[in-house]
C-alpha cells in the first residue's frame, strides 16, 4: 500500500515535470529561433554558427514531440484530469505545432537562403523578436493555465500585443520589398519568408484564443 | 437444519442486492460520474469496505436489530424485506437514488395494516422532514464549501496534475470510509431480522472464531457487493452527471458536504461530545445519505449555473422519494395477502394485548385511566383493535402516550430460564451486577416486558435508566441495548 501511494505521487511529480520540460523546450525553441534568424542575417546559411542554431531547433522539435507523446500517453493511460484532459491535450498539440513551424522556418531559411538586403535586416530581426516574444508569452499563459489560472489573461494580452507588432513589421517589410527594384521572383521569395515568419505569431495568437476559452471553462 | 430458512433468507439477500445497487451511489456516485475513479475500482473498494464493515460491526454484541424486528413472524419479515427490495430494485432500474430505510419503514407499515397493528404515524412526519432537510442542508453546505475550496485552490496555485492527484486520493479515502459505514450501518437492515433464525453455526478457524452471526452478515455483505457490481452504475451516473455536470473538485465537495451534514445533524456522539464540553448542541434532525447527496449536487450546480441543473431529473428523483414508502407499503400489503391466502404461510403470529390493572396504574399519571376501566383485563388480538377501543373510551388521549400504553399492554409471558444464563455470560455484554440481578429472578415469569425491566431495575442501579438528558444518552443507550439482548434471549424467537 505504502509503495503504491509512493508510486501514485511519484507519477504525479513525473507528469508535472514533463509538462514543465515541454514548456521549457518550447521557450528554448523561441529563443533559438530568434538567435537563428539573427545568426543567419549576420553570417548567412552556409556558416557553421547558423548550422548549429538550425540543428539546435531541430533537436528541440524532436524533444518537444517526444515529451508531448509521453504526456499524452500518461494522461490517457492514468486517466488524469478527466474534466480538462481534452483541453490540455489540444493545448499541447497547438504548442507543439508552434515548435514545428519554427523548425520548418529555420530549415527553409537554411535551404532557400532568402537574400534580405542589409537595410532591412533590422526589420527582419525585429519581426523575429516579436514572433519569439509572442511564442514565449503563449508559453507563459500555458504555464499559468496549469498552475495559476487567474493570471492567464495577463499573458494572453501580451500574445495579442506581440502578434500585432509582428503584423506591423511584416507589413512594413512587405511594402519595402515590393517598393524596391528587386526582380519580381526575388520579391515573391522574400515576401514568402516574411509571411512564413509572421505566421508563427498568428499561430501563437490561435493558441492564446483557445487558451482563453479553456480558462473560462476552468474558472467556471 | 430447516432448509426453508434459506428461502426466507433469499429476500434479505435480495434486499442486500437492491441496497448495494442503489446506495453505492451515495459513496462513489460523484467520483465515478466525474470519471475520477473507474467504476470497477469503486466497486472493488465498496465490496471490500462493505464486507469488512458488515462482519466487524456484526461482531459487536451491541448491534441493534433491524427495524424489521417489529414483525413477529418470519414469513411476514420475508415479505416485508421482499417488498422493500422490489421497490428499491425497480427504482434502481430506473436509475433513481432512494432511501432503502424508507422503503423498509413503508413495508413495515404495510405489514401493520395487514395485521391490524397500530402504526406510529409520526414516522411519516419524520420521513417527510428527511425529504426536505437532507437535500436542503447538504445543498447549503456544498455551496459554501465549494466556494471556500475554490478560493483556496486558486490562491494555492497547485499544478493541475497535482490537484487532480489530491482530489482523487481524497475521493478514494472518503469512498473507503463511506463503504465501511455503508456495510456497518445497513447490514442490520438487510440481515438483522434473520438473526433469530440464523442457520449458521460458530466456526473455530484456529486463529480466530468465525461466529454464526458473522457468517450471516458476511452473506449479507456479499449480497450488497453483488448489487454494487451488477447494477450500481446507473444510479451513480444519475447522481453524478444527470442532475448537473460535476467537476472532480465538485464531486469531492459533495461527498464532504454529505458526510458533514450526517455528522453534524445526525451524530449522537457529536451531540454528547459538545454537551460534555458544556457547549450548545446542534439539534438532531432526520437525514438520509441518499437524499443528502442529491442536495449536494444541486448546491454545486447552483454555483456553476442554475440553468445547468436538470430540474426534470430532480423532479423525478423527488417523486421517487415520495413513492418509496407508499408503494412499499402497498406492495407489502398485497404480497402478504398472497403469501397468506395463496401459499398458506404464517405472516404474523397471534398476539394478545391486555390492559391489566398494573398497566393502567403504570400510566395513571399521564392520562385519565379511570375512563379506561371498561377495557380492563379484556383481551385484544391486535394493537389496532386495542387502539380503536382506547380511542373510543378516551378520545382526547395524547397520541404518543397512547402508543406507549399499547406497547406496555402486549402480553409476552417471559420466564427467566436459568439455562440461558450461560449464553448471556458468553456474550460478555452484561456486567456481573447486571447478571446477578437477572439470576435473582431465575424461574420467575413476567406477563409484560416492562415488568421484567422494572424487576431488573429494582435489583441493581446498573439496570436503571437515568434522566433523559443529552449527557445521559450514551449510558441509557447502553442499558437499553443490554435490555434488548436479555429480551431477545427470553422472548420466543420469530417463527
Amino acid at each position: 500500500m505504502e509503495k503504491k501511494r509512493m508510486r501514485l505521487f511519484g507519477t504525479t511529480k513525473d507528469v508535472e515535470m514533463q509538462f514543465d520540460s515541454f514548456l521549457d523546450t518550447l521557450s528554448d525553441g523561441a529563443i533559438s529561433f530568434r538567435a537563428g534568424v539573427t545568426t543567419y542575417l549576420e553570417t548567412g546559411s552556409g556558416h557553421s554558427d547558423f548550422a548549429g542554431k538550425q540543428q539546435q531547433i531541430i533537436d528541440l522539435e524532436h524533444k518537444g514531440d517526444e515529451l508531448r507523446r509521453l504526456i499524452e500517453h500518461q494522461l490517457y493511460t492514468l486517466a488524469l484530469i478527466p474534466d480538462f484532459r481534452g483541453d490540455v491535450l489540444s493545448m499541447l498539440e497547438d504548442l507543439d505545432a508552434l515548435l514545428n513551424v519554427m523548425k520548418e522556418n529555420m530549415v527553409s531559411i537554411g535551404t532557400e537562403a532568402p537574400n534580405f538586403p542589409k537595410e532591412w535586416h533590422s526589420d527582419v530581426h525585429q519581426l523575429a523578436e516579436d514572433v519569439g516574444s509572442a511564442v514565449e508569452s503563449a508559453v507563459l499563459a500555458s504555464r499559468a493555465f496549469l498552475r495559476d489560472v487567474q493570471s492567464v489573461r495577463d499573458h494572453l494580452h501580451k500574445v495579442m500585443f506581440y502578434e500585432k507588432e509582428a503584423d506591423k513589421h511584416a507589413d512594413k517589410l512587405k511594402r519595402a520589398i515590393f517598393a524596391s527594384a528587386l526582380p519580381l521572383a526575388e520579391k515573391s521569395h522574400l515576401r514568402r519568408f516574411v509571411d512564413k515568419i509572421d505566421q508563427i505569431a498568428d499561430q501563437a495568437e490561435d493558441v492564446a484564443d483557445w487558451l482563453s476559452i479553456y480558462t473560462i471553462k476552468r474558472s467556471d | 437444519m430447516d432448509l426453508t430458512i434459506f428461502l426466507y433468507l433469499s429476500s434479505g439477500l435480495f434486499l442486500g442486492w437492491s441496497l448495494g445497487a442503489n446506495d453505492a451511489a451515495n459513496v462513489f456516485g460523484t467520483a465515478v460520474a466525474s470519471r475520477m475513479i473507474k467504476f470497477r475500482t469503486a466497486a472493488i473498494i465498496i465490496t471490500v469496505g462493505v464486507i469488512i464493515g458488515a462482519v466487524i460491526s456484526g461482531a459487536g454484541a451491541a448491534h441493534t436489530l433491524s427495524k424489521l424486528g417489529a414483525i413477529n413472524a418470519l414469513g411476514g419479515a420475508f415479505m416485508a424485506a421482499f417488498a422493500a427490495a422490489a421497490v428499491v430494485a425497480w427504482l434502481t432500474v430506473l436509475g433513481l437514488p432512494v432511501s432503502t430505510t424508507q422503503a423498509i419503514v413503508g413495508a413495515i407499515i404495510g405489514w401493520n395494516f395487514f395485521t391490524g397493528s397500530a402504526t406510529d404515524f409520526t414516522v411519516f412526519k419524520t420521513i417527510c422532514a428527511t425529504w426536505v432537510l437532507s437535500p436542503l442542508l447538504t445543498c447549503i453546505f456544498s455551496y459554501v464549501i465549494y466556494l471556500g475550496v475554490m478560493k483556496v485552490l486558486t490562491r494555492s496555485k497547485i499544478h493541475i496534475i497535482r490537484q487532480d492527484a489530491w482530489t482523487r486520493m481524497a475521493l478514494l479515502v472518503a469512498g473507503v470510509l463511506g463503504s465501511y459505514s455503508l456495510g456497518a450501518n445497513n447490514i442490520g437492515n438487510v440481515m438483522g431480522v434473520f438473526i433469530g433464525a440464523n442457520p449458521f453455526k460458530d466456526l473455530d478457524l484456529g486463529l480466530f472464531d468465525f461466529s454464526g452471526l458473522q457468517q450471516l452478515f458476511l452473506l449479507g455483505g456479499v449480497a450488497i457487493s453483488v448489487g454494487v457490481f451488477t447494477y450500481a452504475k446507473k444510479v451513480m451516473l444519475t447522481v453524478g452527471s444527470e442532475i448537473a455536470p460535476l467537476t472532480p473538485v465538485g464531486a469531492f465537495v459533495v461527498v464532504i458536504a454529505t458526510s458533514l451534514v450526517l455528522l453534524l445533524f445526525a451524530s449522537e456522539d457529536l451531540e454528547f461530545a459538545l454537551a460534555s464540553m458544556g457547549l450548545p448542541t446542534i439539534p438532531l434532525v432526520p437525514v438520509s445519505s441518499s437524499q443528502a447527496v442529491v442536495g449536494g449536487v444541486i448546491g454545486i450546480g447552483l454555483i456553476k449555473n442554475a440553468r445547468n441543473i436538470k430540474w426534470g431529473v430532480v423532479g423525478r428523483i423527488t417523486w421517487a422519494w415520495v413513492q418509496t414508502p407508499i408503494v412499499s407499503a402497498l406492495v407489502c400489503y398485497v404480497f402478504l395477502f398472497v403469501l397468506q391466502n395463496v401459499f398458506g404461510q404464517t405472516v404474523y403470529n397471534p398476539v394478545e394485548y391486555r390492559l391489566s390493572k398494573q398497566v393502567l396504574a403504570r400510566h395513571a399519571e399521564k392520562m385519565d385511566v379511570t375512563k379506561l376501566d371498561v377495557l380492563s383485563d379484556k383481551a385484544f388480538p391486535s394493537s389496532g383493535k386495542l387502539k380503536s377501543a382506547i380511542d373510543a373510551a378516551l378520545p382526547d388521549i395524547d397520541y404518543k402516550a397512547e402508543l406507549k400504553l399499547i406497547d406496555d399492554a402486549l402480553v409476552e409471558g417471559i420466564t427467566v430460564d436459568p439455562a440461558k444464563f450461560k449464553d448471556l455470560e458468553k456474550m460478555q455484554v452484561l456486567d456481573s451486577e447486571q447478571l446477578d440481578a437477572l439470576k435473582k429472578l431465575s424461574g420467575k415469569t413476567f406477563t409484560y416486558r416492562w415488568q421484567l425491566v422494572q424487576a431488573l431495575a429494582d435489583g441493581t442501579p446498573r439496570w436503571q435508566l437515568k434522566d433523559k438528558t443529552v449527557l445521559n444518552k450514551p449510558y441509557n443507550k447502553e442499558i437499553q441495548k443490554s435490555l434488548d439482548i436479555v429480551m431477545d434471549t427470553y422472548t420466543p424467537k420469530m417463527k
